[in-house]
């Protein structure tokens, strides 16, 4: 019974951290239909900036408690000029492109961003543990977590609960939903599509960026962060189908809750699991679990 | 003679005149990591390390009998090659330092993949490398050469000086678990440390073998298991950010207090992460580098050399590629000493190093293995305790060469499940 309740808040942190890591992705390609692999360079500038500013911040004794709000405004700051400059000045000429060309102008930035980021912030790795250890931790099982872990799933729920707000009770997110439904009939009806973009681009990328802030707490923020969250966010979208929010939500929980079974019952089984669950769904439902039907245009 | 041929004639000597002095270079390949996840704990420590003996060997500043300059008289200069990329990338490289950079010889490789791909290759070429960090036994196990050495001992010393350590410390111990990266490194450390334990103690229950992927950053699943475990000792030979996550993760769960925690390459993060590393971590530094390593004139130059030049400590990786540059230096000056003074082949260098014994940074290295061309060294294991807000090793043990390294001829595995037999 103890182990059960072991994998099932094990699988609920490891989901809520892929949930925050993927959320940037099916946002982006649900509105723009791009398959952005700069955001695994987002998730480790968000990484790098918080880590970095949150430990000149700690060095010079200012409170602890504050750190967590410092991890925050320095991943949006750092992470936010490289969103607008590349939505406004590199991937706005290319909309009427291939989805296959973007991906791989995606894929071109990806590689100049993480030579970047060693330019700007070298190869040695960057530690901020005090946010970890800052909060205590408490009992499941008999077992000690960091309290740090309740803020991860708290940040997954307001982060989910509150993109499904936005899309759908403000007059915004009601815009958006046409952008998304056909871009030219919304044009012609007077939203400025490009200014729905550039905003969702802006917050898909600045979500990686978060995504990566609120992990560098608990690991060596090093070069290549960001190559490993870019292949795991992509399973939990594809898994949920493409674009969608609540998808990416069911996607997340099961790849956590399977992957927390194999670790503590079947450990030599771990590795394949999460491709084994994708491959399933997409062997059942091609397009993912949540994917809608797309209107045929003529 | 008219100024034009005055001019050309001036340019010719010139040209000789640098055509010579290049003709008097060594000219090295070096091969690290200088990108990607490795850089940083590996990669470009070794390099700052060939950086510093390479200037130190040049200038003539080396302990004897390092001090004659360059390698028998000879300037050195490199060609540094990174080593982040597919195995494939690396043999191109390799095949580019050979034939279009015309190098001398090659010292690098810390991946073991990387390791056994190059040795045929260089073989095939004819070129003397050396491999200064790459742990698989396999090399010198699994096929005989004739220009490929290693001057750092294999992955089964850390397995092996590991299980004596826990052993050692923890006499009653009954269990073990383990946490691994699920790639060669991992599975071979793993391997050799869960069969050196089961000869040691007999009827030794593994309680879990956790694997998980390169680089995946999260463990708290495996924390849980692993806690969940309750195991005596729990193993890792986890590195770099792996090893790091860990220690950030598993420490304020107390996993560290709640098992006797081996961390075979901890060494790289005691500088890093400090005071994050809870007491009673058993750390490694893949043989007597760093904290481990000797009180000799060599430690001595090259610790505070580079201490001093970098402004940080020399790490394990840093030892081995120093070691790596002095034992060529004394095989290069072996054979051009044997040579009558004249530039040493390939040839004359390998037939130098095969079965030399030499003294570097980390002490005695007695190319005793493989035909005399795989390196052995004593190893070290050592407990943390903090003082003064600094992490400092106490109940440190030091194991010989003879008892963590194989005999000449016998394979690691037979040797361990022969209960370390030594000679027939």
């Amino acid at each position: 019974m103890n182990q059960l309740l072991s994998v099932a808040v094990d699988g609920v942190i490891y989901s809520a951290w892929l949930f925050i890591a993927a959320l940037g992705l099916t946002l982006i390609y649900g509105v723009m239909k791009i398959v952005n692999v700069t955001h695994g360079s987002f998730y480790a500038i968000g990484a790098y900036a918080a880590a970095s500013i949150t430990a000149a911040w700690l060095a010079r004794g200012y409170p602890p408690m504050l750190s967590y709000a410092v991890l925050v405004i320095a991943a949006i700051l750092v992470a936010a000029p490289f969103a607008i400059l590349i939505e406004r000045a590199i991937l706005r000429p290319l909309y009427s492109r291939d989805e296959v060309v973007i991906l791989l102008v995606t894929y071109a930035l990806f590689l100049i961003l993480e030579d970047v980021v060693k330019l700007v912030w070298g190869v040695n790795p960057y530690f901020i543990a005090e946010p970890y250890a800052l909060l205590g931790s408490f009992q499941v099982a008999g077992m000690a977590y960091p309290t740090y872990n309740l803020i991860l799933v708290a940040v997954a729920l307001f982060f989910g609960l509150g993109l499904a707000w936005l899309l759908h009770s403000t007059r915004a997110g009601k815009l958006l939903l046409a952008v998304i439904h056909d871009p030219e009939v919304s044009r012609a009806m007077g939203i400025n599509v490009g200014r729905y973009y550039l905003a969702t681009f802006a917050l898909g990328s600045l979500l990686a960026a978060l995504a990566g802030a609120f992990t560098a707490p608990t690991v060596s923020v090093v070069p290549g962060l960001g190559v490993e969250v870019i292949v795991l966010s992509f399973a939990v979208v594809v898994i949920g189908g493409l674009g969608s929010l609540p998808g990416a939500a069911v996607g997340a929980v099961m790849v956590g809750l399977v992957r927390s079974l194999s670790v503590h019952y079947m450990p030599q089984v771990e590795l394949f699991v999460i491709y084994f669950v994708m491959a399933a769904v997409l062997a059942v439902r091609p397009r993912g679990l949540f994917s809608l039907a797309e209107p045929r245009k003529i | 003679m008219t100024f034009m041929n005055r001019l050309a004639a001036a340019l010719a000597v010139a040209a000789a005149a640098a055509t010579g002095a290049v003709a008097q270079n060594v000219k090295i390949g070096i091969v690290a990591f200088i990108s990607g996840p490795a850089a940083a704990p590996f990669g470009v420590p070794a390099k700052n390390a060939a950086d510093f003996v390479i200037d130190e060997l040049n200038a003539g500043r080396g302990p004897a009998p390092y001090d004659k300059k360059g390698f028998g008289g000879a300037t050195l200069e490199t060609v540094v090659v990174d080593e982040a990329g597919s195995t494939t990338t690396q043999v191109t490289e390799f095949r580019n330092l050979v034939q279009r950079h015309n190098v001398d010889l090659v010292i690098g490789y810390i991946s073991s993949g990387n390791c056994l791909a190059i040795a045929p290759v260089a073989e095939e070429l004819k070129k003397f490398t050396n491999f200064f960090d790459c742990g698989t036994p396999r090399i010198f196990e699994d096929a005989s050469y004739k220009y490929v050495f290693r001057t750092s001992p294999t992955a089964t010393m850390d397995s092996v000086g590991a299980a004596l350590y826990v052993k050692d410390a923890k006499p009653g111990i009954r269990s073990i678990a383990g946490l691994n990266q699920n790639y060669a490194w991992g599975q071979d450390s793993w391997g050799d440390f869960e069969l050196a334990m089961k000869v040691l103690v007999p009827n030794l229950e593994v309680k879990t073998s956790q694997m998980p992927k390169l680089f995946a950053g999260q463990y708290n699943a495996e924390i849980s298991a692993l806690l969940g475990a309750k195991a005596d000792v729990i193993h890792s030979s986890f590195w770099d950010g792996d090893l790091e996550a860990l220690i950030l993760q598993g420490g304020p769960r107390g996993l560290m207090k709640s098992s006797m925690t081996i961390l075979t390459t901890g060494e790289t993060a005691m500088h890093k992460l400090g005071a994050q590393i809870p007491d009673g971590t058993v750390l490694g530094a893949r043989g007597p580098f760093g904290p481990y390593a000797p009180s000799n004139a060599y430690n001595k130059w090259f610790s505070s050399g580079f201490e001093k030049r970098f402004s940080a400590p020399p790490n394990y990786a840093s030892y081995q590629m120093a070691q790596a540059i002095l034992g060529v230096k004394l095989a290069w000056e072996k054979a051009q000493a044997a040579a009558g003074g004249k530039r040493p082949s390939n040839e004359q260098v390998g037939a130098a190093l095969e079965n030399m014994t030499f003294e570097g940074p980390g002490g005695t290295v007695r190319m005793a293995i493989g035909k005399g061309h795989q390196a052995i060294m004593e190893t070290a294991y050592g407990t943390t305790r903090l003082a003064n807000g600094k992490v400092t090793l106490v109940n440190v043990k030091r194991y010989p060469a003879e008892k963590v390294n194989p005999p000449e001829g016998v394979k690691s595995s037979d040797w361990i499940k022969s209960g370390f037999k030594q000679g027939n």
